[in-house]
């Protein structure tokens, strides 16, 4: 393809082509400071293309294809192809990863022991998990990432994925009134998803990005409504896991395995909570109280 | 070289896997994956010298085949289990009979569908057992239905709504209205057991139906894939029986598959260099279109000759139906788009 560039998340080594230079420059930007070992095959291959020629200066739009494609995927115009990739990553991902069993969470790790937080988007685990990643003074949190935790089948750790922070709407100036302004990308505003702007890691989350970490605590974050805390069954938190899950049943026995071990050794609840203040405070609670 | 041709070079056993530089595997995997190879290419370089991390992502995928067969073994269990109380014996078609009898082309092989043959006097009752069973049909649209019930060699598509696995069900194996008519009586009739203890087609039909699926029925999407499959499987029984290849040459005239499985037999000696005996180790120039159809994929693992891809495309559906039909198909189709 015309223009490429190569990044390493976690487990996995990409190639994303594109036909255009902006998508690649952008990525080049967030993920410079990311390990780079050009002599890596890649695993995953994402590719940003026009559907016609023409189409690559005339409203251009941007289709997201590579090992593995969803079918009648609507195109994305140029502005938002940063967020073309990050969905082209994440696809391969979620749909060719089969070294560990993946769980559509984010999680934080302390002392080699890791927070999972899981649930729908808007939840808030995404942004709980940034701030608890750039908490100052007394937090010494490690972000794992925002969309993936990739649990071992055979040991149970839990092992990161920390791709840029994909931050939305009202967390983007939560967010970027604490940071330095380095460290996020460009706006990418009204996009299907709603105002994006990524959060680059802190430089030693992703230094420490193959540290295994032992799952201590699962949370199932509400944003909106009172504080509350309710404890989780195993059953429960198994069956919200197998739906947060992205190749649980294409692990098969080894994954009933490695998911039955982590309801049973890892305490879970559901929280709620009303602003992010009140979230952090309330999941730093829980964690000195119950994490195992 | 291109990465498409290193990776029939490494299937065919031409190609050092050492050799390969890191931009080399780049492109090798890419297209595996494309043509849904991954798997099979791990299981046939698995003892090479392989960077460590293209070791261990091979390593993963031979894992993950494992399982995707058990589970597709499975689904075949629970369709002899929703079918043998009725009488109604069925033969393995495709991935989950090469897995049932444990050929080599299985190891890694990508199972989809469960593909199984039921005599047609039984397709009915076989489905309404099959629905009862908790499989589910798939399209919703009545043409689509009624096209398939009309004209096709398969139920409608269905899936099972707790294991979400879809099943076709053949009473034969080309279209009705394909210009080609197999003996599907003889397909089920001479049947033989596999390992596993699920009916398959016998050696010789067996690669008839691959050369059907892929060149007289299909538009070479998998191309690579279902030569491959030809490729094993011939070489294999060939080896086992010294008689196989009169056998298949029979057989394929019996089904009308004679310039299919010519051709397939020499694709694969062309592709994966397999050696042919007299009577069939013929040159003919339309290969050459066949040949490039499957090479057609760039190191990104993208279709390069569009214009050959729907020529192939079109092509497929002129073999499935007369001229008039086809037109009022295709017209029915553009209308509902």
């Amino acid at each position: 393809m015309r223009h490429s560039t190569r990044i390493a998340v976690g487990p996995v080594q990409f190639r994303i082509g594109s036909d255009w230079a902006e998508p690649i420059a952008a990525l080049e930007h967030l993920y410079a400071g990311y390990p780079q070992d050009d002599t890596r095959p890649a695993e995953a291959t994402v590719r940003l293309f026009a559907a016609r020629p023409w189409r690559r200066w005339l409203r251009p739009s941007v289709h997201i294809g590579g090992d593995f494609v969803v079918p009648d995927a609507l195109p994305l115009p140029l502005s938002m192809g940063l967020l073309a990739a990050e969905m082209g990553m994440n696809l391969q991902v979620a749909l060719g990863w089969r070294r560990h069993m993946l769980l559509h969470a984010s999680a934080v790790a302390q002392g080699g022991r890791a927070l999972i937080m899981s649930g729908e988007s808007g939840s808030g685990k995404s942004t709980l998990a940034a701030l608890l990643g750039e908490k100052e003074g007394g937090g010494d949190w490690r972000l794992m990432g925002d969309e993936f935790t990739l649990i071992d089948p055979a040991g149970g750790d839990a092992f990161a994925f920390p791709r840029a922070v994909s931050l939305k709407n009202e967390a983007i100036a939560e967010v970027a009134a604490r940071v330095d302004p380095s460290r996020l990308g460009p706006l990418l505003a009204a996009t299907p998803k709603g105002d994006i702007r990524h959060l680059i890691p802190r430089a030693d989350a992703i230094a420490a990005m193959h540290e295994p970490a032992r799952p201590a605590l699962l949370l199932f974050p509400r944003f909106g409504g009172e504080v509350a805390v309710e404890p989780m069954g195993e059953g429960e938190a198994f069956v919200r896991l197998t739906e947060a899950s992205t190749n649980y049943v294409a692990l098969g026995e080894a994954g009933f395995a490695a998911l039955t071990r982590l309801v049973r050794e890892t305490p879970a609840f559901t929280i709620s909570y009303p602003d992010s203040a009140a979230g952090i405070a309330l999941v730093e609670q829980i964690w000195a109280e119950a994490a195992k | 070289m291109s990465a498409v041709r290193s990776f029939v070079d490494l299937l065919a056993g031409r190609r050092d896997p050492a050799a390969l530089t890191s931009r080399d595997w780049d492109g090798v995997i890419g297209v595996a994956r494309s043509e849904a190879m991954l798997a099979t290419l791990a299981h046939r370089i698995a003892g090479a010298a392989l960077p460590p991390t293209v070791a261990a992502l091979f390593a993963d995928q031979r894992a993950a085949a494992k399982v995707a067969q058990a589970q597709a073994l499975w689904e075949a269990e629970m369709a002899r289990r929703a079918l043998a109380p009725a009488g109604i014996e069925f033969v393995l078609l495709k991935g989950a009979a090469y897995a049932a009898a444990d050929m080599s082309c299985a190891a890694g092989r990508q199972i989809g569908d469960l593909d199984i043959l039921v005599l047609a006097p039984d397709i009915r009752r076989a489905e309404n057992l099959l629905l009862t069973a908790g499989w589910e049909w798939v399209k919703s649209d009545p043409y689509d239905d009624a096209y398939y019930r009309q004209h096709m060699h398969e139920l409608p598509p269905m899936i099972h709504k707790a294991r979400d696995r879809m099943i076709d069900v053949h009473h034969t194996i080309l279209p009705r209205t394909h210009r080609i008519t197999p003996d599907a009586l003889a397909l089920v009739g001479d049947a033989v057991t596999s390992g596993a203890g699920f009916a398959v087609l016998n050696p010789a039909d067996m690669a008839c139906h691959c050369a059907a699926h892929m060149l007289a029925d299909g538009d070479l999407q998998g191309g690579l894939r279902n030569l491959w499959d030809f490729h094993t499987m011939t070489r294999d029984f060939a080896a086992a029986d010294p008689g196989y290849w009169g056998q298949l040459d029979g057989r394929a005239v019996l089904h009308g598959l004679q310039g299919a499985v010519h051709r397939a037999a020499r694709l694969s000696r062309d592709l994966y260099g397999v050696a042919l005996p007299s009577g069939w180790d013929r040159q003919d120039p339309s290969d050459a279109c066949f040949r490039r159809r499957l090479f057609a994929r760039d190191d990104w693992g993208r279709v390069t000759e569009p214009a050959l891809e729907q020529a192939f495309y079109i092509r497929s559906h002129w073999l499935r139906m007369p001229p008039a039909m086809l037109a009022k198909h295709l017209w029915t189709k553009w209308r509902k788009r």
